[in-house]
C-alpha cells in the first residue's frame, strides 16, 4: 500500500475502535472518555454509546476494580488513566487485585483489562504529580507492560493487550504521542514480549524505552560516522524480549540502556543485571535515567534536567565505545 | 427441606466447619490461621439464601461463612484452608482467597472493602449482557472508612446497578470499636448515597433472608442497589493468633450476652427437636468427611508454585538463572 501518515494517537484510537468493533466484550471506563478529552477515545462514545464507553466519576480506584469484576463476568474492559500518577492511587486495584486474581484463585479467572495511560512521562510543565513514568514498576510486579514507541506499535501493542487475558498496562509516552509513522502496511496486532531492532549496527546495542528510542535514532544517526550503533527497542517490559537482546549484544558485544524512569530498581538496572548474568560484553555497560528518586520539578529547564536525552545517551555510548 | 431447617442447616456448616478448621489450625494442618465467622453465620446463611447460583458475591478476610453458603463444596474448601491441590484454589489461595467462580463466588479478600467496587462491576457487566444476576458484597463496620467502598457505593447508586452491599457490624475494626470508627451512623453511610438501606438483627437468620429477600427482587427488577446493615457479633478473636494474647478490647460480660442469642440458638429454636437433632448430624457427617478429603488431598509441588500466575500460560523467570 502507499505509505499514508498515522499519527501514534490516531493509531491507538484506531486499536480502540477495532477492537469494540470487533469484540462486544470490549468496553470503555475512563474520565472525559466521551468528549476524549486527552484525544485517545475521541468518537467512540458516538460509535459505541455512552453505556460501554463510560464517563467516570473522579473514583479512580472503584473503577478500576470495577473493571476487574466485570472482567471477571465476561466483559474486556479498557480502562484510561489521563495521569500517569493515577497508577499510584490505583495500584492496589491492578496489583493487589485484578493481577492476582489468576494465581489466587488457582486458575479459575482471568482478569482481561488493559490499563492505557495516554501521556506518560513528563508533558513539560506539569510538575511533580502528572510526569512519572513508573513502567518499571510494573513490570518489577510482574504486570504486562508495554511502551510503544512508534505510532504502528502503538497500534499491534494496543490490539494484543486488549486481547490478553491477563492485565496489561500500556504507557503511551508524552514525547511521542505527536508523533507521525508513514503506514505502508495494513495495521496488525503485535505481540507481546517481542522486541524490535529499529536500526541494525554492529558496535554498540542502545535500548531505548518508549519516545526514547527516536532520541537513539538521532543519536545513531548523528554518530553513523564514527560509531555503527544498533537501537534495540524491547517494546514490552515484561515479559522482557531477553533472546531479542542477547541477539543483539551478540553482533555487538556493548551495551547502553536508556531509561526515563528513575535510577534505582528501574528497568535500566534489571537490563544490565541480567545482561551481566547472562551475556557476554566487550565493555562494562551503562545506563542513561532519570537521577535516583527523582521528583520532576516544574520549570522548563529543571524538567528537563531531569530527564535523560539524546546528548546524554551520546556521552553515555561514545563512554562504552571508548 | 424447610426454609428454617435449610438456614439453620447452613448455619451449623458454617459453625462445625470453623471450628473443625480451628482445630486444624492448631494441629498445624492449616498454616497461616484463619479469621473465624463463628456468630455471624446468620448473615451468610440468611442473605445467601435469596441468592440464585447464577448470582455473585463478594467476601472478606472473614469469609468462610459467604463462601459455604453460597454452595462451595466443603471438602474443597477445607482443602483449599489445608493448602492441597484438591482446594477450590488448589492450594493457591487459602482462607483469604477463597473462591468458586462456577458458583458466582468472586473470592475473599484480603483488603478490607476491596469486594465493593468489585462487586459493582460485576453487576454492571449484568446489566450490559442482559442478565438479571444479582451482585452482593460482603464487608464489616470497618470497610466503611475505606475510601473505594464509598466510591463503590456512589456508582452503584449512580446507574441504579443490581448490587447489594450486605455490612456485617460485628462491632470491631480488629479491636477498633466501631464507635472510635466511625462518625455518623452507620446507615448514615448508605444515606450519603441514597442507597435504601435497612439495619436487620443480624443474629437471627430469618430476619436477614427477610431483608435480603426483599433487596435481592429490587436489584434483580431493576430497582437498584441496597444496603443491609446486619448487626452482628463475632464470638471469637479477630483472628485465631489472637488466641492466647492479652486481648482486652471486649469484656467477658460483652461476649456472654452475644452468646446468649447465639444465632443457631435462634433458629434451633425454631426447629422439632428431632429435625435439628437430625440435621446436626448429618453436618457433623460433611464436616467429617470434609476434614478427610482436605487432609488426604495432596499438597502442590515446589516446582509448580507460579503456576497460573498468568491465564496465558507465560511462565516467568525463575530464582536463580542458570
Amino acid at each position: 500500500m502507499a505509505g499514508v501518515a498515522l499519527s501514534y494517537l490516531r493509531a491507538l484510537n484506531r486499536a480502540l475502535g477495532d477492537e469494540m468493533d470487533r469484540d462486544p466484550a470490549v468496553c470503555l471506563f475512563g474520565e472525559d472518555v466521551g468528549l476524549g478529552v486527552s484525544g485517545l477515545t475521541g468518537g467512540l462514545q458516538r460509535r459505541f454509546g455512552a453505556d460501554r464507553v463510560v464517563d467516570m466519576p473522579l473514583s479512580e480506584q472503584a473503577f478500576t476494580s470495577m473493571a476487574t469484576g466485570a472482567a471477571l463476568c465476561g466483559q474486556r474492559p479498557v480502562v484510561e488513566f489521563q495521569i500517569p500518577s493515577l497508577l499510584f492511587l490505583t495500584l492496589e486495584q491492578i496489583a493487589n487485585q485484578a493481577h492476582k486474581f489468576s494465581l489466587m484463585t488457582g486458575g479459575q479467572c482471568s482478569v482481561p483489562v488493559t490499563y492505557v495511560v495516554p501521556g506518560s512521562g513528563s508533558r513539560a510543565g506539569w510538575a511533580g504529580q502528572h510526569s512519572d513514568h513508573p513502567y518499571g514498576m510494573f513490570a518489577h510486579l510482574g504486570i504486562k507492560t508495554v511502551v510503544p514507541s512508534s505510532a504502528v506499535d502503538a497500534y499491534g501493542l494496543l490490539v494484543s493487550a486488549i486481547r490478553d487475558p491477563d492485565p496489561v498496562v500500556v504507557f503511551a509516552p508524552a514525547g511521542v504521542m505527536a508523533t507521525r509513522d508513514v503506514q505502508t502496511a495494513p495495521l496488525r496486532p503485535v505481540p507481546l514480549g517481542v522486541g524490535r531492532v529499529r536500526r541494525e549496527g554492529t558496535d554498540v546495542t542502545v535500548v531505548a524505552i518508549g519516545h526514547l528510542v527516536p532520541a537513539a535514532l538521532e543519536v545513531a544517526g548523528r554518530l553513523a560516522a564514527e560509531a555503527s550503533i544498533e537501537v534495540f527497542d524491547p517494546r514490552t517490559l515484561h515479559p522482557f524480549d531477553w533472546a531479542g537482546l542477547r541477539a543483539s549484544l551478540e553482533r555487538t558485544g556493548r551495551l547502553v540502556v536508556v531509561d526515563d524512569s528513575n535510577r534505582s530498581c528501574g528497568i535500566g538496572a534489571e537490563v544490565l543485571a541480567t545482561v551481566a548474568e547472562e551475556m557476554t560484553l566487550r565493555a562494562p555497560p551503562k545506563r542513561v535515567t532519570r537521577p535516583d528518586g527523582a521528583v520532576l520539578p516544574y520549570a522548563a529547564v529543571l524538567d528537563r534536567a531531569v530527564q535523560p536525552d539524546a546528548d546524554d545517551l551520546e556521552a553515555a555510548v561514545r563512554a562504552v565505545l571508548k | 427441606m424447610t426454609r428454617a431447617a435449610s438456614l439453620y442447616r447452613t448455619m451449623r456448616l458454617v459453625r462445625r466447619f470453623e471450628e473443625r478448621a480451628i482445630d486444624l489450625v492448631t494441629a498445624g494442618e492449616i498454616v497461616g490461621g484463619i479469621h473465624p465467622y463463628i456468630g455471624q453465620e446468620a448473615v451468610a446463611a440468611g442473605v445467601c439464601a435469596a441468592l440464585r447460583r447464577t448470582d455473585v458475591i463478594t467476601s472478606t478476610h472473614r469469609g468462610h461463612g459467604h463462601v459455604l453458603a453460597k454452595g462451595a463444596d466443603p471438602g474443597r474448601m477445607m482443602a483449599e484452608l489445608a493448602g492441597r491441590t484438591t482446594g477450590l484454589n488448589r492450594g493457591r489461595g487459602g482462607s483469604m482467597h477463597a473462591a468458586d467462580l462456577s458458583l458466582g463466588i468472586l473470592g475473599a479478600n484480603g483488603i478490607v472493602g476491596a469486594g465493593g467496587a468489585i462487586a459493582v462491576g460485576a453487576a454492571w457487566a449484568a446489566r450490559r449482557s442482559g442478565s438479571d444476576r444479582v451482585a452482593v458484597s460482603f464487608f464489616g463496620d470497618g470497610a466503611l472508612n475505606q475510601g473505594v467502598l464509598l466510591e463503590a457505593f456512589n456508582l452503584a447508586r449512580l446507574w441504579s446497578l443490581p448490587v447489594v452491599f450486605v455490612c456485617e457490624n460485628n462491632g470491631y475494626a480488629t479491636t477498633l470499636p466501631v464507635d472510635a470508627s466511625t462518625a455518623g451512623a452507620v446507615l448514615g453511610r448508605a444515606a450519603g448515597f441514597a442507597l435504601p438501606a435497612v439495619r436487620v438483627d443480624g443474629m437471627d437468620a430469618e430476619a436477614v433472608l427477610d431483608a435480603a429477600a426483599d433487596a435481592v427482587r429490587r436489584a434483580r427488577s431493576g430497582g437498584g442497589p441496597a444496603f443491609l446493615e446486619c448487626v452482628t457479633y463475632r464470638f471469637r478473636g479477630h483472628h485465631t493468633n489472637e488466641a492466647g494474647k492479652a486481648a482486652t478490647y471486649r469484656t467477658e460480660e460483652e461476649i456472654a450476652g452475644w452468646r446468649a442469642r447465639d444465632p443457631l440458638l435462634v433458629q434451633g429454636a425454631r426447629l422439632p427437636a428431632d429435625v435439628r437433632a437430625g440435621l446436626d448430624a448429618e453436618v457433623e457427617e460433611a464436616v467429617a468427611a470434609a476434614v478427610a478429603y482436605a487432609l488426604a488431598g495432596p499438597v502442590p509441588l515446589a516446582a509448580d508454585a507460579l503456576d497460573h500466575l498468568y491465564a496465558d500460560g507465560l511462565v516467568p523467570r525463575g530464582k536463580v538463572v542458570a
